[in-house]
């Protein structure tokens, strides 16, 4: 994974190959991935037990039947439309990347949330409404089965089959060349950015 | 591929470089930072031995862990946590040399609120902050974006984001907009039209005769909820209303330099014959006010329409279940549906016009029996102006509790939270579950003007049935005479 340490070692992420945890439904927003009261925390350390909490729980504060109970160990999310919308919230990936999530195949993905995931190594790839519900349905029926994700090839393979879908190129490339990380190849042009600064009406306040 | 809209020019006049993975790195011109989303950025920075590259370009707030009651504000705060956000933040922008607004400075708020209040956001800017609702600073001509806690770092480390140019959809609102509805029922309509999911790989430039029409804050409030459209920013070409806004504002350019500035403004217009990617057309002629029934942004009807029913809608699923937990019933308007909690304030609706505007409808009247109101203005600097023209007097007369600045009961990250099942009449931007604190509480979202309205019958009123005070306080009231005295 991630070593956001030095900012040194950025791996290459070619592929995720695992199990699945299923999700069904519309819009999930980062509000229930992870609620606003646990973002009182000034490290992103704890954020993995935090990831769909009150989801998880029932009325009496008892574990229910909720996918992140019941597909410990998965690492591929199967998602549906428009998952992570709302807060910016990088709070939110890092709780699914911590519970174990390496990569979300989905309908869409709201943008900030897409790029939080790029800037954490999570790939996400995005397939057609049938070809996710599909998805869905096998890991219900088949909850230890092997998924890949293939981000090369921008597909999902399972059951002898192979999906195709769409990692954003911006994406694709940072994992393959691993410099999802962005910090490093940024500030070598920090001359330039500096040039830009001067250049613009407004810097001189 | 757009041409020669402001979104254009003012990427073009940003761009740093081209990256490796296909992205522009773009120059970020305006860094508004708080406490929630920083601190693991500036560790990371830390842990890299860097420095923040351009601390002149970075203002810091805190807004959405503070208390607003005003009896609550003592070091150490309560809320331990809290306090050590607060800490860690005050020890970071002192460290990186970062303006900052802490507790102790009277302009302290929401940075979305000071951002623009206090004329650091200007037209031909590009504006990040760790907030979706960055999209706010769209109202001035900027390029308003939320950012996450990683890009946060990159931006500390080199003034700069990785990111892709979107599509531009020109979102064209015409018509004119009727006595009690304004800014926010023009924005919550959008998004019912076009989808929470309808501005995905877009920003959405808003024109046409009923933006136009708008003030400052009433396009502050429309950009701010772009993003619950799903656009990743919404802007509004600059004009004259931009310019008289920011003419004075503490940190605006001034005399000559305001002149020379303007050009500069002027230049970065959307040209008549921009190409956009998409260009849509939506009618306010006519708009009721505007109310959520449901759990996302886009589950909006007219105050005097019927809710739909779950198979009316795009998504009869999340209707359903949306119904099921806001308890409305399809078929019937939202008008009467009772309230427990009335909330004003937050970074879309906490602005000076919007309290005048809940004024006029509360002047002479009262809260009704059971609700709870809460007046939170966005601002130190919102606050003092409401008192120095007497308006908190007509907030406090009526029985709406009247707070310091923060981000307080839209996500609940201090003492402010909805309690149980309660149902609130909302000026904030966000109806999803658990939002204000409470996974069985609900919000249904309006404008301030409906808010007051809400708060005074204790269920959803349809305000342009109240017969409003003309005017509310004395408008031209100095605030900081005020505080002086």
């Amino acid at each position: 994974m991630s070593d956001d340490g030095d900012g040194a070692a950025v791996p290459a992420i070619r592929r995720v190959a695992g199990t699945g945890v299923p999700l069904r439904g519309d819009d999930i927003d980062t509000d229930q991935i992870l609620p606003a009261r646990f973002l009182k925390a000034v490290t992103f350390d704890d954020m993995g037990e935090y990831a769909f909490y009150d989801q998880r729980r029932d009325a009496d504060g008892e574990l229910n039947d909720h996918p992140f109970n019941e597909y410990q160990g998965a690492n591929v999310l199967a998602v549906n439309d428009n998952f992570g919308c709302g807060s910016s919230r990088e709070h939110a990936p890092q709780g699914l990347m911590r519970w174990g999530v390496e990569a979300i195949v989905g309908e869409s993905f709201a943008e900030i949330f897409q790029d939080n995931c790029k800037s954490l190594g999570i790939a996400t790839l995005a397939v057609d409404h049938e070809d996710a519900v599909d998805l869905q349905d096998f890991i219900e029926a088949n909850p230890d089965a092997g998924i890949e994700v293939d981000v090369r090839a921008e597909t999902v393979r399972y059951d002898g089959k192979t999906v195709d879908g769409d990692v954003p190129d911006a994406m694709r490339e940072a994992l393959l060349e691993g410099i999802w990380d962005t910090t490093a190849v940024m500030r070598t042009n920090l001359d330039r950015a500096k040039e830009v600064n001067d250049s613009l009406p407004y810097t001189d306040d | 591929m757009s041409r020669g809209t402001l979104y254009d020019k003012v990427w073009e006049r940003h761009k740093v470089a081209d990256l490796p993975n296909g992205q522009d790195q773009l120059f970020i011109g305006l860094h508004l930072v708080h406490e929630v989303t920083s601190p693991q950025a500036f560790g990371m920075l830390r842990e890299r031995d860097m420095a923040v590259a351009f601390p002149d370009r970075t203002v810091a707030t805190t807004d959405h862990i503070v208390p607003t009651d005003p009896e609550g504000r003592e070091r150490p705060l309560a809320d331990e946590r809290a306090e050590e956000m607060l800490t860690h933040l005050e020890h970071n922008t002192e460290e990186a040399g970062i303006r900052f607004f802490g507790l102790d400075d009277d302009r302290q708020g929401i940075a979305h609120v000071v951002g623009p209040e206090l004329g650091f956001v200007q037209p031909g800017m590009t504006v990040v902050c760790g907030d979706s609702h960055t999209s706010t600073h769209g109202a001035f001509g900027a390029i308003g974006m939320g950012i996450g806690t990683s890009q946060i770092r990159d931006v500390f480390a080199t003034g700069s984001i990785s990111a892709d140019k979107k599509a531009v959809r020109r979102v064209e609102v015409t018509g004119e907009l009727g006595d009690g509805v304004g800014a926010k029922d023009v924005i919550l309509h959008v998004i019912r039209e076009l989808g929470v999911d309808g501005g995905v790989g877009h920003v959405y430039e808003y024109g046409g005769e009923a933006i136009r029409s708008l003030d400052m804050e009433g396009r502050l409030a429309v950009c701010n909820m772009s993003i619950e459209g799903g656009a990743r920013a919404g802007y509004i070409n600059p004009d004259e209303t931009t310019y008289e806004y920011l003419r004075g504002r503490e940190f605006a350019p001034e005399g000559d330099e305001f002149e020379e500035r303007k050009e500069y403004w002027e230049s970065i217009r959307s040209d008549e014959d921009a190409q956009y990617d998409d260009w849509v057309e939506v009618d306010a002629d006519d708009l009721a006010p505007q109310v959520s029934w449901g759990t996302n942004p886009e589950q909006v009807v007219g105050v005097d329409e019927p809710v739909p029913a779950p198979d009316e809608t795009r998504d009869p699923e999340a209707a359903e279940s949306a119904q099921d937990h806001t308890e409305v019933t399809p078929g019937e308007t939202m008008e009467g549906h009772e309230v427990d909690v009335a909330f004003l304030g937050t970074c879309t609706n906490g602005r000076v016009a919007d309290f005048r505007e809940a004024a006029r409808v509360l002047k002479g009247r009262e809260v009704a029996d059971d609700v709870r109101a809460l007046a939170v203005p966005g601002s130190g600097t919102v606050k003092r102006k409401l008192e120095a023209e007497g308006i908190d007097q007509v907030f406090k007369d009526a029985g709406f509790q009247w707070r310091e600045a923060g981000c307080s009961m839209c996500l609940a990250m201090n003492d402010d939270a909805l309690e149980g099942d309660e149902v609130c009449a909302s000026s904030s931007n966000r109806n999803y579950v658990g939002r204000q604190g409470s996974t069985e509480g609900r919000t249904h979202l309006m404008s301030p003007a409906m808010v007051a309205a809400a708060a005074v019958e204790g269920a959803v009123t349809d305000v342009r049935e109240f017969d409003v005070a003309e005017s509310v306080g004395d408008p031209d009231a100095d605030a900081d005479a005020e505080v002086d005295a």
